[in-house]
């Protein structure tokens, strides 16, 4: 128990970005659903259920338009198909994770994700509670906070117009962080450039999947100086 | 609210389970006792490097430089946030700072 509660404590500071993070906008996502109608208890179990912030914002638009699961389910994997590079770079990590395994992968948010591949764990905490409690506490920051939104929804009006935008500056940050830490900056530029150029390609609907076909080429095609300086 | 409780229950079940696959794909894919090969490794290695820059564009990918406020706003707030943090380097300053300036921006001048 006690040793639960250090790596509950060491996690801690580390979620503290996220949870300014998800506060934003997770009353921001509760006061939208609210404003369409919904009841707040919507939000609770969508936060509960799907937790994927920037698809429950999609979720939002789904809801208000007509009943076509099939088209739902497409949607989703489009957006989220960004997860599937996640989980590829968290094998390693959660491996032997045990009975932590199936919250960790159900729990790998954008935020979450960034946090695990970034974080020092310190030699005297238990490495995969500190991952369980990483992911716990941002789940549970994310339900508060849709929860408080889609109550505060349900009783005034707010001109929340650019909240979303706390999301951008928090990827945009931690881009400059990793960019710090590595002498070579092929991969980011990679990122950076091919989405640029398959969201003028594409369009906004349709980029991230030639993007992450593009990323993963040119990360195969430059495997060698790639390869070199990335720790 | 178009959709009946049962249709939007519904829809949330096949939101989440959709989200679900998104991430339990590599896992089943390549399992614990299956060793991943090398290849597989290295882009597990370095794609948390272009990821982020791909996020970042997904972020602004609705921003149009043609349509008036000609992603501005974007411009000034993302300026903002990468000389606040390589100043201050204070993740929460920046997001902060950056987030509010976006907002005066988008409500109140363009």
């Amino acid at each position: 128990m006690e040793k639960q509660f250090k790596a509950l404590k060491a996690a801690f500071p580390h979620t503290i970005p996220v949870m300014t993070g998800y506060l934003f906008l997770g009353v921001a996502f509760g006061i939208l659903l609210t404003s369409k109608g919904y009841h707040f208890i919507w939000a609770i179990i969508m936060s509960l259920l799907i937790y994927a912030g920037s698809m429950q914002f999609v979720a939002v638009e789904i809801l208000t338009s007509i009943f076509n699961p099939l088209n739902a389910f497409l949607i989703t994997l489009m957006v989220n198909a960004r997860h599937l590079f996640y989980g590829l770079s968290m094998l390693t990590k959660f491996r032997g994770t045990g009975k932590y395994k199936p919250y960790l992968i159900f729990g790998l948010t954008d935020e979450t994700y960034s946090l695990l591949c970034s974080c020092e764990i310190p030699d005297d905490v238990d490495k995969n509670q500190f991952m369980f409690y990483t992911t716990l506490l941002n789940q549970t920051y994310w339900i508060v906070a849709s929860a408080a939104g889609a109550l505060l929804g349900s009783v005034f009006t707010f001109n929340t117009e650019g909240i979303d935008f706390v999301m951008t500056a928090l990827f945009i940050v931690i881009f400059i962080n990793q960019w710090k830490s590595q002498k070579n900056h092929t991969p980011a530029l990679i990122g950076l450039g091919g989405s640029v150029l398959c969201l003028l390609l594409f369009g906004p609907d349709n980029f991230i999947i030639p993007s992450m076909i593009l990323i993963i080429a040119a990360l195969t095609i430059f495997k060698k100086s790639v390869e070199k300086g990335v720790e | 609210m178009t959709l009946s409780s049962f249709e939007t229950f519904l829809t949330i079940a096949v939101i989440a389970l959709g989200t679900l696959l998104t991430r339990v794909l590599p896992f089943v894919l390549f399992s614990d006792n299956k060793k991943s090969p090398a290849y597989i490794n290295y882009l597990g290695k370095v794609l948390p490097y272009p990821v982020m820059g791909l996020l970042v564009v997904y972020c602004l990918k609705n921003v149009s430089l043609v349509q008036s406020p000609h992603g501005i706003p974007e411009a000034i707030a993302i300026i903002c946030v990468v000389l606040l943090h390589l100043w201050k380097n204070n993740t929460l300053l920046s997001i902060g700072i950056g987030t509010a300036v976006y907002m005066v921006l988008v409500q109140g001048v363009f």
